[in-house]
């Protein structure tokens, strides 16, 4: 049971909260222009690092926002936590 | 006291009765079983699991290796060790053969789960840990003590040690009394801490009414999970002592020396009469010293170190008790328990028997590092100690006392004190100024004997090693681990697994460390390098009912209900769980079964009225100026274009091309639509609707909000249903002109304001009539008292749309499934530029003409009832498997309307099938379809408007 | 004690004994005709059937830790090929023909019991998705029946079928020759008869690089130096990602712990392997009387071989849903280990793009039971450079054509 820092609530335990796998992968533009491998590419393929991964979550039982994390995924440390449409801290 | 030969004089206490295989006997208040059947001299309490060998109380705490019981009265429960088992009166309780048995009986106690914060956690309430907690919490942190005994004390319960010249067990409650009345400090006794997780999640439980047998009141929960989130833990376990691998070292009459000082001390039982006591290190002389002062005749202690403490060699000499050092136990002999003791010089040389009835051993202390561990701490090894203690962690967490490896009294307090000062200024408060090192006044420890360095002993070497018991439980000997490791296993994680040593009840407190030692000789490698085997939750064995706590039956899935639940339950409905709603699946009028009860709502509804709680639909308000933007990204279809007043029904897919869900979309206003779900998706759908809005398109201005609870829906359907209307709406002008089909109307309906929804899911003409969930109840009863109102459930509305060719999301549909698959080409806009789905039409598969399609299947022998589930085939005969399936069936039905059985299905290629003979394999038989439209009734629509 | 506990032995105490001699733990060569990354039930089966089958006996097994380790030392031994997919029935039914004859076969006590699972339905679509998944098994030759609740009562007589739980039993699917073996024993049978044949078993020997030249892999680097190698094959479970990562291959994998438990001894009380997916249990008791229980995987992705508690929590409320006479029995022991997942919940096995790299990952919560069947194929693609029939349908490129085969989405029942 992580403790989550909800940029919006605070520290959470981690059930208030749905998963939602890696950040920073948009829709792409125009999805009509892309090849098949490159749509399979945006529809299954997603990091799946050992060490630091920029992840999704949302604070389902909360304030239900969306907000990204910085994690560890090696020791499950949060390094940082930061809204919707920032860019991923620099030293995390 | 004439009933417990082995109870020292002057034991004081309420006599409590029990029964131990099917024997009866008398203990006192504070007894532990395994205490009271040796105030009894019950030596032999369990049978060993592989050798069938008698197995006597070893230890006096959870580490307890082989005193298995059964409690069968007040109510069976498998496998408990003795020496933790609190004595009350009325306890009945067999030995164990190795494997426990649960009850043929419902459980009537209850369980129950809280969570709690704190600053300070301090697991242990031994002389370190109450130190670490009394500095914290004077310093006003919030603290938890947890201890898993019925009393404080930790070490200081089994010795004679003084603490302000008082003895030791006094000076700890009071001073836990003291801390338990500060208001910021909760102390939990009889709480074992099982498990730290992430975080400082740390997981304990406490037995609350375990001890008090059938006295015990139902109202409170018999076990109580504590989920604990701590900024700092301090562990202050203590240690668990470790015997030597010998010949007969598991026979009735060995016990560990410390546990035997308990017993002594504690319980005021004597283990034996006459006694060897066998070591590597100090610790066993003081408990030699604290039985013989109880009239235990010491008749020697044998250590196996040629230089025991100075000390503890002049107190041997004074009271007369034989020292042998340099010596070993060879074995420990008599038939079923402990007769004599064969003590040998270690070099080799002339053995000696001693008659004794009971043989003290002690191998070493060992630190309690399990949750250390379980915390993703290092461990290192501690060459003084022989054993493993904390290393380095992440999680914020100290270690304390000799869980740390700290020996004296002194030193643990000390040490605790140190580890409540780190843990306070680690969890953000000032230190308390104070004197010394700890802020707080520490009592005083009597000045303990230099410690003379231990040995550290695994095995008494031997020709014969399958006698020497390594784990106790498994009946696990040295010749099985020399075996293991001379198959070529050099890790001891395999030799646990070809063993099976430390796999127990007690998952090897006793026994982890001695597996090491005997694999390191075996290999001739340090233990050091060796390691253990990973201490894994829980650190003592946790009943599955503590864990489930009030999780169960009706509230292991919230039970949700509409406002008209009621009435369907009068009515005698049969319900459907959909998701965690309680739906009425058909109500079945007196002697009817379901066929019958459902070709009768279905034929009132297409000859008549009827009437369905369409309550448990999910409802989502989308609001905002770019609402319209919004769902046309994510419907397959057009929502822009609605009207005000209008009504779409729609279908979302996942991004890749799958149908998701469908439902109606509702106009409210420009900026203002209401969308509705199915029963199951409802929280999915807006999980997915604020996914794309927060995360994908934030420039978007709308809001989403669930209102499926607000409203509650009834359903009208069947030909008189504007009849009804009218007569409950008199001012709502219901002919086709004024109020046409996918359109909404405010009324006031039945006196109630009302949304009413011209739509249909059984192609009849058909309202929806919305109410806040306040009135549903009125509503719906208004409607069945306006006449000849006919209410049905889940199946006859699943009957009706699929006469229509309507699918089921989730029935219909596997996740697999595209619009088009469905026939629902129109629905799949060529218009919009993209939505969520539109890219994964045009991939290879998805894009192939033999893709599944739903169609309608008719079958020959109109009075056959296809079983859903059921696989169609070519061929009129099966040939060998395997058999290429061409689809299967995902509903059907008996059709009051169309006098006949049908089916709908997803086919290879079923457009393409039309008018096909297929069979269906039912059983022995292959039943003949013939493959139809999935429109079955009414195609032109003709009924719809009524 | 008294005379009924003296000298009373208990069933299942007496496991069969293991062979004198297992493996040979050897020092890496320089180079090998196979090198197999991960030494698992996986990895073990391909080194194996590659020597028996195909006459390739220079393969090194290269084992991060302690061999059999991973998954394999950690999963809950389920065994059973009723799955709803033509595709995926094919390689499990493969399999499990291959369970039928195996303890001859590496000539090693397995303890594979063919008692049978239940696989539970508790909702009317249940009902549908299983029958349609029966049906779909006989088609294939899988063995499978729809059960009553009055006939799971009789196949587990502790199952709760009353209508009092909140997710009544409405039936069951049942596979009498599903069941469980020994995990430890499966893989020291392999690695016994592999390491007889002549592969070299290397433990405590990580990967940390897959060298590739001009678009073919050459050799590995490791923590115990370089190992030029023919073709490699991973086969390193929760892991894949990272090792495949080293040759530039991406993979539709996403890590999650997932946890199992045991408890103490029992008396017989569970004949058979009950499933249920929608009252998330899985158990069965194994030869020495413990309950073996499944639990949920973690919702994020993490490499920490340990889940959180609050899944064993959910977990046990579950169980005595399904089973009130669990109440009082102890978990005794909890533990984790990191599955692999793909979008599908179908695994993937066979090419990469790049030459003589092979894959077999994502088998998500399932992969027990498919040792000796995936071993047979994967060792069959690796020897070959072709996709054995029964492999071919779980490539990579599924993900581009969308033929994806759903055990998932179809409600099919994973693990």
């Amino acid at each position: 049971m992580l403790l989550i820092p909800c940029p919006w609530c605070g520290p959470r335990d981690e059930a208030e909260f749905h998963y939602g796998g890696q950040a920073h992968v948009a829709y792409p533009e125009n999805p009509a222009a892309l090849s098949d491998e490159e749509w399979a590419r945006y529809l299954f393929f997603r990091d799946n690092p050992k060490g630091l991964f920029a992840e999704r979550w949302s604070h389902t039982a909360g304030c239900r926002r969306w907000f990204n994390a910085v994690r560890d995924t090696a020791t499950n440390e949060i390094h940082a936590v930061y809204r919707v449409g920032e860019p991923r801290p620099v030293s995390a | 006291m004439t009933g417990q030969p082995y109870r020292r004089e002057g034991a004081t206490g309420t006599t409590l009765r029990f029964r131990f295989d099917g024997r009866d006997y008398e203990g006192l208040e504070g007894d532990t079983l395994a205490s009271a059947l040796l105030a009894n001299g019950v030596r032999a309490v369990a049978s060993s699991i592989k050798l069938g060998r008698p197995r006597g109380v070893y230890a006096a705490g959870c580490e307890e290796p082989n005193a298995l019981v059964q409690i069968e009265e007040p109510f069976p429960e498998p496998m408990l060790t003795a020496t933790t088992v609190e004595l009350y009166d009325g306890l009945v309780a067999v030995g164990l053969p190795g494997q426990g048995r649960l009850a043929d009986r419902p459980d009537p106690a209850r369980y129950d789960a809280v969570h709690a914060h704190c600053d300070v956690l301090v697991v242990g309430a031994g002389p370190a840990g109450i130190a670490a907690a009394g500095v914290a919490a004077r310093a006003g942190a919030r603290v938890i003590l947890a201890d898993e005994r019925p009393e404080p004390g930790g070490s200081l319960l089994g010795t004679t040690e003084t603490l302000d010249g008082g003895p030791g067990r006094e000076w700890a409650a009071g001073e836990v009394a003291a801390l338990a009345a500060l208001p910021e400090v909760r102390v939990l006794r009889r709480t074992t801490v099982l498990g730290h997780y992430d975080d400082n999640y740390v997981i304990a439980v406490e037995r609350r009414t375990n001890h008090l047998g059938a006295a015990a009141p139902a109202h409170v929960a018999r076990e109580r999970v504590w989920r604990i989130r701590a900024k700092r833990v301090v562990l202050a376990t203590g240690g668990h002592e470790r015997f030597v691998a010998f010949a007969g070292n598991d026979l009735p009459g060995v016990m560990l020396a410390g546990a035997a000082r308990t017993y002594v001390n504690h319980h005021r039982v004597l283990p034996g009469r006459r006694a060897v006591v066998f070591t590597t290190n100090d610790s066993a002389y003081a408990a030699a010293l604290d039985l013989a002062d109880a009239g235990v005749e010491i008749a020697a202690v044998v250590d196996v170190r040629r230089a025991p403490g100075e000390t503890w060699a002049a107190r041997c000499a004074e009271r007369g008790v034989e020292l042998l050092t340099g010596h070993v136990v060879a074995a420990a002999e008599g038939e079923g328990e402990v007769s004599s003791v064969r003590v040998a010089p270690r070099e080799g040389g002339r053995a000696r028997e001693i008659p004794a009835d009971l043989l003290l051993v002690s191998g070493g202390w060992t630190p309690v590092v399990h949750l250390f561990s379980q915390a993703g701490g290092t461990l290192r090894y501690d060459e003084a100690l022989g054993a493993f203690t904390p290393g380095e962690t992440r999680q914020a967490v100290e270690a304390a006392g000799f869980a740390r490896g700290v020996r004296t009294l002194r030193e643990c307090l000390e040490d605790g004190a140190r580890a409540g000062r780190c843990a306070l200024a680690a969890a953000g408060f000032p230190l308390p100024a104070g004197d010394g090192a700890s802020g707080t006044s520490l009592p005083a420890a009597e000045e303990e004997p230099a410690a003379a360095p231990a040995e550290h002993l695994w095995l008494v070497e031997a020709d014969d090693y399958s006698a020497h018991f390594v784990d106790l439980q498994r009946d696990v000997t040295v010749a099985d681990v020399l075996r293991a490791v001379g198959a070529g296993l050099s890790s001891v994680e395999h030799v646990k697994r070809y063993t099976t040593a430390g796999t127990a009840h007690d998952q090897g407190k006793t026994s982890g460390l001695l597996t090491s030692g005997v694999v390191a000789h075996a290999l001739g490698v340090d233990v050091a390098q060796l390691g253990t085997t990973t201490f894994r939750a829980p650190y003592t064995p946790v009943s599955f009912a503590a864990l489930a706590g009030r999780d169960r039956g009706p509230l292991h899935d919230p039970v949700r209900v509409t406002s008209m639940h009621e009435w369907h339950v009068a009515r005698g409905a049969l319900f459907e769980n959909v998701g965690q709603w309680k739906r009425p699946w058909y109500y079945p009028r007196p002697g009817e079964d379901m066929e019958a009860a459902v070709l009768r709502e279905c034929a009132a509804v297409r000859r008549n009225v009827g009437a369905m709680d369409a309550s448990t639909l999910g409802k989502i308000d989308v609001i905002g100026p770019d609402a319209p933007v919004f769902l046309d990204r994510l419907y397959t279809n057009m929502m822009s274009t609605l009207k005000v007043g209008s009504i779409r029904y729609g279908v979302m897919c996942r991004a890749d091309g799958m149908v998701f869900d469908d439902g109606t979309v509702i106009r409210l206003a420009d900026d203002h639509y209401l969308v509705t779900t199915t029963t199951g998706n409802a929280a999915a759908v807006l999980d997915w609707m604020e996914e794309w809005l927060q995360t994908e398109w934030p420039d978007l201005r709308v809001h989403c909000t669930s209102v499926t609870e607000q409203w509650a829906t009834v359903a009208l359907a069947g030909p008189r249903s504007r009849e009804v209307l009218a007569g409950l709406a008199p001012g709502l002008a219901v002919d086709n002109d004024s109020f046409p089909f996918m359109t909404w109307r405010d009324a006031e309906v039945a006196g109630i304001p009302a949304r009413v929804c011209r739509i249909s899911f059984s192609g009849e003409l058909a309202y929806e009539i919305n109410v806040s969930s306040w009135y549903g109840l009125a509503l719906w009863e208004a409607v069945m008292a306006s006449g000849e109102v006919t209410p049905y459930g889940t199946e006859t509305m699943h009957v009706l749309r699929a006469e229509k060719g309507y699918p089921i999301v989730g029935q219909d549909t596997d996740g697999t499934v595209t619009p088009q698959d469905l026939g629902m080409e129109w629905i799949v806009s060529k218009k919009k530029a993209d939505f969520v789905g539109k890219r994964s039409f045009s991939r290879p598969d998805t894009s192939r003409p033999d893709r599944k399609h739903l169609v309608g299947l008719l079958p020959e022998d109109p009075g056959v009832l296809l079983p859903e589930g059921a696989h169609l085939v070519a061929t009129s005969e099966l040939p060998e498997p395997p058999v290429p399936t061409l689809g299967f069936v995902t509903s059907s039905y008996r059709s009051a309307a169309l006098g006949r059985t049908f089916a709908l299905a997803l086919v290879s290629g079923g457009r393409e099938r039309i008018g096909e003979r297929l069979y269906a394999p039912v059983g022995a038989d292959l039943v003949p379809v013939t493959v139809t439209s999935h429109v079955l009734y009414d195609p032109e629509g003709a009924r719809r408007d009524g | 004690m008294s005379p009924t506990t003296q000298g009373r032995r208990t069933p299942g105490a007496d496991l069969p004994d293991h062979p004198g001699r297992l493996w040979r733990s050897a020092e890496p060569k320089r180079a090998y005709d196979v090198v197999i990354v991960g030494g698992g039930g996986h990895g073990l089966a391909t080194a194996y059937y590659l020597a028996k089958n195909h006459g390739i006996t220079d393969i090194a097994v290269l084992e991060r830790g302690w061999l059999a380790g991973g998954n394999m030392a950690r999963n809950t031994t389920i065994i059973r090929s009723n799955y709803l997919w033509d595709e995926s029935a094919g390689i499990y039914e493969h399999a499990l023909k291959l369970w039928e004859g195996l303890e001859e076969d590496l000539g090693y006590p397995l303890l594979f019991s063919q008692r049978g699972v239940l696989n539970l339905a508790h909702s009317l679509q249940d009902v549908r998705d299983s029958v349609r998944r029966v049906n779909a098994n006989r088609l294939n030759g899988v063995d499978a029946e729809w059960l009553t609740p009055e006939q799971v009562k009789e196949v587990c007589p502790i199952v709760d079928i009353s209508p009092d739980v909140r997710y009544p039993v409405l039936g069951a699917t049942y596979q009498p020759r599903a069941g469980i073996a020994k995990h430890d024993y499966v893989a020291w049978g392999f690695a016994k008869a592999a390491s007889d044949l002549g592969v070299d078993m290397i433990e405590h020997c990580e990967v940390t690089g897959l060298d590739v030249r001009d678009g073919r892999v050459t050799g590995v680097r490791t923590t115990r130096g370089p190992i030029a190698a023919g073709k490699v094959a991973l086969a390193a479970a929760g892991h894949s990602s990272v090792v495949a990562g080293y040759a530039g291959v991406s993979l539709p994998l996403q890590s999650h712990p997932l946890q199992a438990l045991v408890s103490e001894l029992l008396e017989p009380v569970h004949p058979t392997v009950v499933m249920s997916n929608a009252v998330h249990v899985y158990v069965s008791q194994a030869h020495k009387g413990e309950l073996v229980m499944g639990a949920g995987i973690d919702a994020a992705n993490s490499y920490r071989q340990r889940g959180a508690f609050h899944i064993i929590e959910r977990q046990m409320s579950a169980a005595l849903e399904l089973f009130p006479v669990f109440a009082r029995a102890h978990v005794l022991r909890t533990w984790g280990g990191v599955v692999d997942v793909t979008p599908d919940a179908s695994p993937i096995v066979g090419l990469t793009h790049v030459e003589n790299l092979y894959v077999n990952c994502g088998w998500g919560t399932g992969g027990f039971k498919a040792t000796p069947g995936v071993g047979w194929c994967y060792a069959h693609t690796v020897a070959t450079g072709e996709p054995h029939p029964l492999n071919a349908p779980f490539s990579l490129d599924r993900f581009t054509t969308g033929k994806l085969v759903d055990e998932h989405g179809a409600a099919a029942v994973a693990h």
